[in-house]
């Protein structure tokens, strides 16, 4: 492996790691407004 | 399904982007419309937020159907220049990150769902990926011409969905709208098929101008126009909706049989000849944004 796909790897791997971070934050956020959803719907 | 491997790809991770082009994000525009129409359309008192999210998980469902389809399909997709450049054809990621990423999106959509709108909405949803990915990609598609004409129903369920999210019912109104797109689905796809069939061809997929020829797809786009147009104009003959959808309803349709006449009068055999076809193709997927976009305003504005 070269350099170049060493690099690649690690670029992959960060641009990934920023995604799913924001994925799961996302989906942290619209667990919570369900839920706030659900209770002010069900009063 | 025989074929030539896909090419070795390399052992890198694949990139959020390739798996993001996985759930084909084109075909899911029109699936998250249809979706968010069937549920605007029931005009049923629901939070934002659990609208959103039902909408959310059609669009993740859909994308999963996708990205499942696109694993299965690997070898096929090489073979065809439309689809060579798909992420696994193309060999930048591996199959396994595809069924992987597929199932647990599919999973994630409908627990996802159930718990944020009703059980009946996610069961509807896992039978509309169930539909795609086993009955219309893993049989129908590579054994008859007919694929088409049942795997319809496969695009046709978020409407159905969608209301079902808003209501936790499917009376007959969305059975309509998902009467609508499934009869849609052939002439749209065979409009299609007519100047792409060298490409089925060369990949052996049996649709209906590489089995029976142009003139009967012709014929065939025609013929299944009518049944669409009866569909699309039954939710105001039956008074269910009301006189806007009834007059953009037969204006668009007006305009979808003249379109589908001139393809079965059309007698150009090359793609460079067959610019009917290409209108009606064009014109289809217009005629189905609109006519949803009518149905919503006619029942918001008219209620």
């Amino acid at each position: 492996m070269t350099p170049d796909d060493e690099d690649l790897i690690r670029r992959r791997q960060r641009d990934n790691a920023r995604v799913t971070a924001l994925i799961l934050g996302g989906f942290v956020i619209l667990v919570f407004a369900i839920t706030i959803a659900k209770m002010a719907f069900a009063q | 399904m025989t074929s030539l491997p896909v090419q070795e790809t390399q052992r890198l991770p694949a990139d959020w982007r390739d798996l993001f082009a996985l759930t084909k994000p084109r075909v899911m525009s029109l699936v998250v419309f249809t979706g968010l129409c069937g549920l605007l359309a029931a005009r049923a008192p629901i939070h934002p937020v659990i609208a959103f999210t039902a909408v959310l998980c059609i669009a993740l469902g859909a994308g999963a159907a996708g990205a499942l389809n696109q694993w299965y399909e690997a070898d096929l997709d090489a073979k065809m220049r439309r689809t060579a450049n798909r992420p696994l054809p193309g060999g930048r990621m591996d199959r396994q990150s595809a069924l992987h990423f597929g199932v647990g999106l599919s999973v994630f959509s409908v627990i996802l769902m159930g718990f944020a709108a009703n059980w009946l909405a996610a069961a509807w949803l896992a039978v509309s990926i169930l539909f795609y990915v086993l009955v219309y990609t893993v049989w129908l598609k590579p054994r008859t011409a007919q694929n088409i004409v049942i795997g319809g129903a496969a695009g046709a369920f978020p409407p159905l969905i969608g209301w079902a999210a808003a209501t936790g019912d499917t009376p007959l109104l969305p059975w309509l709208l998902f009467a609508i797109i499934f009869l849609w689905t052939p002439p749209h796809f065979w409009a299609l098929s007519l100047f792409v069939r060298t490409d089925y061809a060369n990949a052996g997929v049996p649709m209906l101008p590489v089995v029976s020829g142009i003139e009967v797809t012709r014929r065939h786009i025609l013929l299944y126009t009518l049944p669409m147009i009866a569909a699309a104009l039954a939710p105001w003959a039956l008074g269910l909706a009301g006189w806007i959808y009834g007059l953009v309803s037969i204006l668009l349709n007006v305009i979808f049989l003249g379109l589908a006449i001139a393809v079965a009068r059309n007698r150009a055999t090359e793609p460079a000849g067959m610019k009917p076809e290409k209108k009606l193709f064009g014109f289809s997927i217009l005629y189905l944004f609109a006519l949803f976009a009518a149905i919503v305003a006619d029942r918001l504005v008219l209620s």
